[in-house]
């Protein structure tokens, strides 16, 4: 069958749908050659399963502290305990489950938060220009030179202590990275001929902005959403462990923060620090490896080197 | 270099500095609409008491007054009072600042061994001194730091007992001179190492990528070309050029090495300002956290300018424009 012929039964709807098919099989395609990338996302799977069977396969009661009263404390690993216990005869394995849910959950959420952010000031940035552009951009450089950390920890410091908080501060540190990358797409994307032309045939801002800006910097804010999970679980544990995270919940972050409460650390007690940090180490790791594949296949500037 | 990049670049940076102040004030007057409360929770205070504290705090009268009021203290290096033992905030940082320029100073020092070897890196792209050092950045990348730290310290000084568990000196010493020199050394040599090895990763993979991008440049097939030895080549030609990233970088990456020491210093119980902002965190003593916060966004800022200037210096294009 020839093209010309396929072109009129199919509408513009299919033929979209059918091109980002397409470009979605051969991106799986480049990414599957890359070992490592695939190992990451096992690893990744692996750890996304295991913070969603959780619930159960274990009961969060059994470590609640009205429990635990009968149970060794600060044993090493044995035969009952996989991982030991803390210092309130809590299960280290159970903690360490249990903070899988809420590191990730913090993780995707902040991100997701930092990309909405980013991708309307970015938007708005390149494609009203002029003042707006100067304005938005001055406050994305302010948030820039700004240190990171520190805002992040006045900002918790301030806030009541919550999972929700921990989500909006690293969104309101993190989203300036996104708004500038974004904003450099926009920028050129807006020059292209069939941005021109939808605009010559009458289109709307809101349309061009839509249908035709915001789809070719998906992949670009998708690679940059990946590499951004790592840094809001990093930021997660840093500030859970100085005691700004969610009280009610256990974390990755926080079990630290306990071990170093209960000075583990001189006592010898590894079991408890060591655990949790490598849970940690591994899904960041993972996240940053699939990240850079991913950035590599859909960023052509990268893939040409 | 114009005269007028460097007083654009300071109005940049002053422009910062009242945003971050803005910033400050708005957070801990603000958001929090009742520091006292929060800072006396749980500790059931009489409403005269609480009024008292208030009006110490400079917390009565409308928001615009008591911004004016916060202006005005500024301009004249006050504060507030730290609520531990109600001590000037800036004396309390101020006796915190040495030991955590000292820290940070060595980290950072440590952490650009890591241009060395990106450079190195870069040049010799793929090879296997490439690939173990990009794995290795990668790797320190994904811990915390603090959790390096606490890794070092329950190996080599818990364990093994090579290094003291934490301080600046050792406690009740009186040692001057030499021996005081050493004793400060040999306890800031864990900490250090940890906030280095945080960021040197950080710094290989700037300096890696900014000698990739010269790779390609004509000027180095033409010195090639002369007959000039590989190494000759690399540093006479690519390094000189692959520096400018790096120089940004180190302004930004001084931002991150001072949030990081906020959580190494508390595990090695360094009593500098990462420790004091980790009490007053705790506490919490926000008087002492707004202070603490002004004061490192104040170092990062300038340390930002005096790399922007730095960068217009070595790439005279950048000052033209």
């Amino acid at each position: 069958m020839s093209v010309e012929a396929d072109l009129p039964l199919a509408s513009p709807r299919s033929i979209r749908w059918s091109r980002r098919r397409a470009s979605l099989a051969e991106t799986g395609r480049r990414i599957r050659k890359d070992r490592l990338a695939v190992i990451a996302l096992l690893v990744l799977i692996g750890f996304v399963l295991l913070a969603i069977i959780t619930p159960w396969i274990t009961d969060r009661a059994d470590f609640n502290a009205i429990n635990t009263g009968n149970n060794p404390t600060n044993q090493p690993p044995n035969g009952d305990y996989l991982l030991g216990t803390d210092r309130y005869g809590r299960s280290v394995a159970l903690q360490l489950m249990w903070g899988a849910r809420v590191s990730l959950f913090v993780g995707f959420v902040a991100t997701v938060l930092t990309i909405v952010i980013g991708v309307l000031i970015g938007l708005a940035a390149g494609f009203f220009g002029g003042w707006i552009d100067a304005l938005l951009m001055r406050i994305t450089d302010w948030f820039l030179v700004i240190p990171f950390l520190p805002t992040a920890i006045v900002l918790a410091a301030v806030l009541e202590r919550s999972l929700w908080t921990v989500v909006l501060v690293i969104g309101i540190t993190s989203w300036p990275s996104s708004a500038r990358l974004v904003r450099s797409q926009v920028l050129s994307v807006r020059e292209r001929l069939y941005v021109d032309r939808a605009r010559a045939l009458g289109a709307g801002r809101l349309h061009i902005v839509g249908r035709h800006i915001l789809p070719n910097v998906t992949p670009l804010i998708l690679a940059s959403a990946t590499l951004a999970v790592p840094i809001s679980i990093l930021t997660e544990t840093t500030l859970s462990f100085l005691g700004l995270g969610d009280p009610t919940s256990i974390s990755w972050g926080g079990m630290l923060d306990q071990a170093q409460q209960s000075s583990a650390v001189t006592a010898g007690h590894w079991w408890y620090y060591l655990p949790p940090g490598i849970a940690i180490m591994l899904v960041v790791l993972a996240f940053t490896i699939f990240g850079r594949a991913l950035e590599e296949v859909l960023d052509p500037r990268l893939r040409a080197r | 270099m114009r005269a007028g990049f460097v007083i654009r670049k300071c109005i940049g940076a002053i422009s910062t500095l009242a945003f971050v102040v803005v910033f400050n004030f708005f957070l801990f007057r603000i958001v929090n609409r009742d520091p006292v409360n929060s800072m006396f929770r749980g500790r059931n205070l009489k409403p005269e008491k609480l009024a008292e504290l208030r009006r110490k705090f400079n917390l009565d009268g409308s928001k615009w007054d008591q911004f004016v009021a916060y202006l005005r203290q500024l301009l004249h290096g006050d504060l507030g009072y730290s609520l531990k033992g109600f001590r000037p905030v800036a004396t309390v940082i101020g006796e915190t600042l040495w030991p955590t320029v000292l820290l940070v100073g060595t980290s950072t020092f440590l952490a650009m061994i890591g241009i060395t070897i990106g450079y190195r890196a870069g040049w010799r792209r793929g090879s296997k001194f490439d690939t173990t050092a990009t794995s290795l950045s990668m790797l320190t990348y994904s811990m915390p730091e603090f959790w390096i730290g606490m890794v070092f310290l329950g190996l080599f000084s818990a364990k093994l007992g090579w290094f003291p568990v934490g301080g600046l000196e050792d406690p009740g010493s009186h040692a001057t001179g030499l021996t005081k020199w050493l004793d400060q050394l040999h306890h800031m040599l864990l900490p250090a190492t940890v906030l280095g090895l945080a960021y040197v990763g950080e710094y290989m993979i700037v300096a890696r990528s900014a000698m990739i991008e010269t790779l390609n440049e004509d000027y180095l097939q033409l010195a090639r070309a002369k007959g000039m030895r590989d190494d000759e080549v690399r540093r006479r030609h690519a390094v000189p050029n692959a520096r400018l990233p790096v120089v940004s970088l180190s302004a930004i990456n001084f931002g991150f090495i001072f949030g990081g020491a906020i959580a190494v210093e508390s595990i090695f119980s360094w009593p500098g300002i990462g420790q004091a902002t980790y009490l007053a965190v705790r506490g919490p003593d926000l008087p002492m956290l707004q202070g603490l916060f002004l004061l490192i966004s104040a170092g990062v800022i300038l340390a930002n300018l005096v790399a922007d200037v730095l960068y217009g210096k070595l790439d005279p294009r950048v000052a033209g424009r």
